[in-house]
């Protein structure tokens, strides 16, 4: 990793020239990872006993994700997002109990229970792009968005976050050509984690890295530490500088490691070896940044096991109260296919109320009648 | 008030739109100071700028994506694919984000965007600058489809689609793009999307159609009535999604018979779906069987292409055999 832009070493130690960021800002960084964690791990118990369907772990990759949400401004700038960058969502505040919400697909969700578990769609307090489950296909959408904001004379941004698989796509390839032609104030931010589900980088591309990909579309590429929280933040926030500056997209790859499975219905024994967990489970990105402001006083042993437990709670209770919701109404089914609902729906609408009503099925589990 | 074609019209529409909001943009392939393989988007960018009307690079997934973000982000993109055939890399970006980008944020992002393509045979253009997609997208919830016949309703029904908050498909007959010439309003008119036009009176066969069978239909129906003193009501759909049900449903009820003509394949074409309608809805009043006139379920031909698309000629067989049945 020569190449790779790195400032806290594995360890923690500071080995490069550290961006300046106020304590506070630290420690919003920090607690965004130990809040993916809870909620990772909130998440896993949840879809274990059966409460949800389905989860995406991110533990390993929130150096990655809560480096690149810190470099933006949540005034101005949106996310595209990929599906495993939940520490974004923290960092900014997004709420927990509405990111529980769509877990449970209840009547409060923003998507009403339209889509699976995960795919999140938030508009405050940062614009966080629906999440798509088709892979690469944010990066135009994203490119388009920055697009708008140039010819608006907006002084926002747009980060787009996608992962080494999707680089494969032709919503990379278009998204860099474009934003690349026009100039696109905008961030590419590769979650390199190594893995496509089971397929490794290996079988992925044969470029020797993700960050070479920009030279063939005339944007920078820049390889980063993506277990290193600071460096992530450096070279996502020279990055939005430029952007912000009309100097144009950059592309960066930032180099980390998915420990555990894509998601939770997979088993990455199948196909990972355990030499390679081991090995990163010595880079993890929480253990190592809590060693740095360790170090630099702004933690302790203490506070820190103390903000882990507050987090974990906080994920509990959040649970608790989503999954006491009712379920969206049964004419959900049929709005937000279009603003005014056309005539045919409208029948079909009826047709479906009448039909569970005359049955007295349109009752859920709860007792509640969801009409 | 002037007399123009169905390209020009679709021009004027583009360019009196621009003129009044400038939220609209238009992008595409060669749209820019080429003014389009086909010059419907002629001097946009010399009147508007090459920020309002410019030229993208060769991707069909790439301009619908791109203007599906200017749409989610306050824009009204007027997107052209150069030739429908060209649309399936795109068809991804349609079907799974312009088309769902509402129902699964609920609300919270909407794609108010216009996707104009030329589609349909006429010109030699053989397997790939003649097909007529329109039952793929029809079939998707989220999406509107629309296609006009005439050179007044491509400016109007343009500028209502460029106004709707939803996405459109807004698909031109490029057989009918300098057919002929009407006369169309100067400035901005709208023609409300699902509601179908009603091209000849007539009570006693209902002939629906759309697009570059209109005037195919239209004729049919002049020779019945010298022929045979039969008046068929020829109704032009101008919007596939959503359907105005209604009047269609009306029409076969007051006829009691009916031909439906496209020129996309029969199978699982738009006309199965009309049929369905009509027979779930007014088997009652129906006389005789449901006629299809459609293209055959091949790919589109180049040289003999005349004798895949339908035409009067076979029109007016379908017209005769629900008539005699």
């Amino acid at each position: 990793m020569d190449d790779t832009l790195q400032i806290l070493d594995e360890t923690g130690k500071k080995v490069g020239k550290a961006p300046r960021l106020k304590r506070e800002t630290l420690l919003r960084m920090y607690r965004a990872i130990v809040s993916t964690r809870a909620f990772d791990d909130r998440c896993m118990k949840l879809q274990r006993t059966g409460k949800i369907g389905f989860s995406i772990p991110n533990r390993g990759i929130e150096a990655t994700s809560v480096g690149g949400a810190a470099a933006l401004d949540a005034a101005c700038d949106w996310i595209a997002p990929h599906y495993r960058d939940f520490a974004m969502m923290f960092y900014h505040g997004i709420s927990t109990e509405g990111m529980f919400d769509n877990m449970f697909g209840n009547c409060d969700d923003s998507a009403q229970g339209r889509q699976m578990p995960v795919h999140f769609s938030f508009t405050e307090p940062i614009k966080w792009l629906s999440i798509s489950s088709p892979l690469g296909t944010q990066i135009t959408n994203a490119v388009g968005i920055a697009e708008a904001m140039k010819r608006k004379k907006e002084k926002g941004i747009v980060l787009t976050t996608f992962g080494d698989g999707s680089t494969s796509t032709s919503g990379f390839h278009s998204g860099m050509n474009f934003a690349g032609v026009m100039g696109s104030p905008m961030v590419f931010l590769c979650q390199n984690n190594q893995w496509a589900i089971s397929c490794p980088s290996e079988k992925q591309t044969m470029s020797e890295s993700y960050a070479i990909k920009g030279e063939a579309y005339g944007i920078p590429g820049i390889k980063v530490d993506g277990n290193d929280v600071l460096a992530v933040y450096k070279a996502v926030s020279d990055a939005v500088k430029r952007a912000r500056a009309g100097e144009g997209p950059t592309l960066i790859e930032a180099v980390t490691f998915r420990m555990g499975g894509h998601s939770t219905s997979d088993d990455p024994s199948r196909y990972v070896d355990q030499a390679l967990f081991d090995e990163w489970e010595k880079k993890d990105p929480l253990t190592r940044f809590r060693a740095y402001l360790i170090a630099e006083g702004h933690l302790t042993d203490e506070s820190a096991a103390a903000i882990e437990q507050e987090l974990a709670d906080s994920m509990m209770a959040a649970a608790k109260q989503a999954e006491a919701k009712p379920r969206p109404k049964l004419g959900s089914i049929f709005s937000d296919v279009f603003e005014t609902m056309p005539k045919h729906l409208e029948n079909q609408m009826g047709e479906c109320i009448s039909h569970f009503s005359e049955r007295d099925e349109a009752v859920d589990e709860k007792g509640e009648f969801p009409l | 008030m002037s007399e123009i074609t169905m390209v020009q019209a679709v021009n004027d529409g583009l360019r009196s739109i621009m003129k009044e909001d400038e939220s609209v943009l238009v992008m595409g392939e060669d749209v820019g100071p080429k003014g389009g393989v086909f010059l419907a988007t002629e001097n946009l960018t010399a009147e508007f700028g090459e920020q309002r009307c410019f030229d993208t690079p060769l991707s069909e997934d790439g301009i619908i994506g791109v203007g599906i973000g200017m749409a989610m982000n306050g824009l009204k993109p007027v997107c052209e694919i150069q030739f429908q055939d060209f649309i399936f890399p795109a068809f991804d970006q349609i079907v799974s984000e312009a088309a769902k980008m509402r129902y699964r944020s609920g609300g919270q992002y909407t794609v108010p965007m216009t996707i104009r393509t030329p589609y349909g045979g006429g010109i030699r253009g053989g397997l790939y600058h003649s097909q007529s997609g329109e039952a793929y997208f029809a079939h998707t919830p989220g999406l509107k489809v629309v296609i006009p016949s005439t050179p007044y309703d491509a400016k109007g029904l343009l500028i209502a689609s460029i106004n709707d908050p939803d996405p459109v498909l807004f698909m031109e007959p490029k057989a009918l793009y300098r057919a002929f010439r009407e006369e169309v309003p100067e400035g901005i008119y709208e023609v409300e999307l699902s509601k179908t036009r009603e091209v000849t009176p007539g009570g006693d066969v209902a002939v629906f159609c759309y697009g570059a069978m209109v005037p195919v239909c239209t004729e049919a129906a002049k020779r019945i009535k010298e022929s045979r003193n039969k008046d068929v009501r020829v109704v032009d759909l101008r919007t596939l999604m959503p359907l105005d049900e209604e009047s269609v449903l009306q029409a076969a009820r007051d006829c009691g018979r009916v031909v439906i003509v496209h020129e996309a394949p029969r199978f699982c074409g738009y006309g199965a779906e009309l049929s369905a309608l009509i027979a779930e809805h007014a088997i009652e009043t129906i006389e005789a069987p449901i006629k299809r006139v459609a293209g055959f379920d091949t790919p589109f031909p180049n040289t003999l292409e005349n004798y895949y698309l339908p035409d009067a000629r076979r029109v007016l067989d379908a017209i005769e055999e629900v008539l005699d049945f």
